[in-house]
C-alpha cells in the first residue's frame, strides 16, 4: 500500500482556540487508500450518511484528490459508529477532534 | 461472468465453475482468517456474565488483516512503523475502542463471507441475489480485493499489466478481475 499524501492541517480558526477541549466536535475522516473504487466509495457514502449522489461523489473526489476528507461530525459516539460502520464497509476511516 | 444485472428486486449474474471456484475459495479464505482472530479473543467472565464482549485491544500483527480491521485513530509512525511517542494518547483511544468494536466488525466481516458462500453456486451457474445478500457482496468482494491489494502491494499508479517477469502477474490479473465484478455489482445495485 501507498501512503496518502500528507495534509497540511487546517488552519485553526483563532476564535475556537477559546473553545475547550470538551467542547469541539469529532470528526469522521476517510483517508484515501489504492483499492477502494471511486465507485463503491461514492456508493457507501450515499448509503451510510443518506448523502445525495452529487454530496457522496464530491467527497469521494476529495478523499481522492487530497488524500483525505472528513464526511461527518459531531458528539465522540456518533463520529464512533460512523467509523465502525465505514470499517465495515472496508473503507480507511479514523476519529479525530477537530482542531 | 458477463456482469451483474439488475431484474426488479434481485441482482443477477452467472458465474462459469472456474470463476464460482475463486470466489469462493478466496472469501472462505478471508473467513477463515477472520475467524482465527475471532477464536484468539480474549475471554472473561465478566464478559460472560454481562454480555458485553471485549476484543484485541492491538491491531493484527498481519499487514492483511491489519487492513481489514484497521484502527479508530491515526496513529503517526516513525520509519519502521512504530508509534512516535507523542502518539501515546493515539495508541491507548484506539486500543480502547478497537476492544469495543473489534467483535462486532469480525462477526459483519464474517457474516458477509458466509452469505456469499451460501449464495455462491458450488459448480457455478446462475446468482440471484437480494438487496442485502448483493451488499454482503459487495462486503465480502470488497474485502478480499483490501487483501489481495494489500498482499500486492497495490498503488494507485500501478500500470494495467505488469512486467512479463513480475512475479506477482497472475495474481495481480485475478485481483482486475475481482475489481471488474465488484464495479459491475456497484452499478447494478446503485441502479436500485
Amino acid at each position: 500500500m501507498t501512503t496518502p499524501v500528507e495534509q497540511e492541517r487546517t488552519q485553526v480558526d483563532p476564535t475556537t482556540d477559546e473553545v475547550g477541549a470538551e467542547d469541539r466536535p469529532w470528526l469522521t475522516v476517510v483517508w484515501n487508500d489504492p483499492v477502494n473504487l471511486m465507485s463503491y466509495v461514492t456508493y457507501v457514502f450515499q448509503k451510510l450518511f443518506g448523502y445525495s449522489r452529487e454530496k457522496a461523489t464530491k467527497l469521494m473526489l476529495d478523499v481522492h484528490h487530497k488524500g483525505r476528507a472528513i464526511v461527518s461530525s459531531g458528539s465522540k459516539e456518533k463520529v464512533e459508529g460512523d467509523v465502525a460502520k465505514l470499517h465495515a464497509a472496508g473503507l480507511w476511516a479514523t476519529m479525530q477532534r477537530d482542531s | 461472468m458477463r456482469g451483474w444485472k439488475r431484474d426488479g428486486a434481485q441482482i443477477v449474474g452467472v458465474l462459469d465453475q472456474q470463476e464460482a471456484a475463486l470466489v469462493r475459495g478466496m472469501v472462505g479464505q478471508i473467513k477463515d482468517m477472520l475467524d482465527a482472530r475471532a477464536e484468539e479473543q480474549p475471554r472473561d467472565e465478566l464478559a460472560a456474565l454481562t454480555g458485553i464482549r471485549t476484543g484485541h485491544s492491538t491491531p493484527p500483527e498481519d499487514p492483511i488483516l491489519g487492513r481489514l480491521l484497521p484502527d479508530f485513530h491515526r496513529i503517526e509512525t516513525d520509519v519502521d512503523g512504530d508509534p512516535l511517542p507523542s502518539a501515546a494518547e493515539d495508541v491507548n483511544a484506539a486500543a480502547a475502542m478497537r476492544s469495543l468494536h473489534e467483535p462486532a466488525l469480525l462477526d459483519h466481516k464474517t457474516g458477509a463471507a458466509g452469505t456469499v458462500l451460501n449464495t455462491c453456486p458450488r459448480d457455478g451457474g446462475e446468482v440471484s441475489l437480494s438487496e442485502s445478500e448483493a451488499e454482503a457482496w459487495l462486503s465480502a468482494l470488497n474485502d478480499v480485493r483490501l487483501a489481495l491489494g494489500t498482499a500486492l502491494d497495490v498503488s494507485d499508479d500501478m500500470p494495467e499489466m505488469l512486467p512479463d517477469d513480475d512475479p506477482r502477474g497472475p495474481h495481480y490479473g485475478v485481483y482486475q478481475w475481482l475489481t471488474w465484478v465488484q464495479e459491475s455489482l456497484v452499478q447494478a445495485v446503485a441502479a436500485g
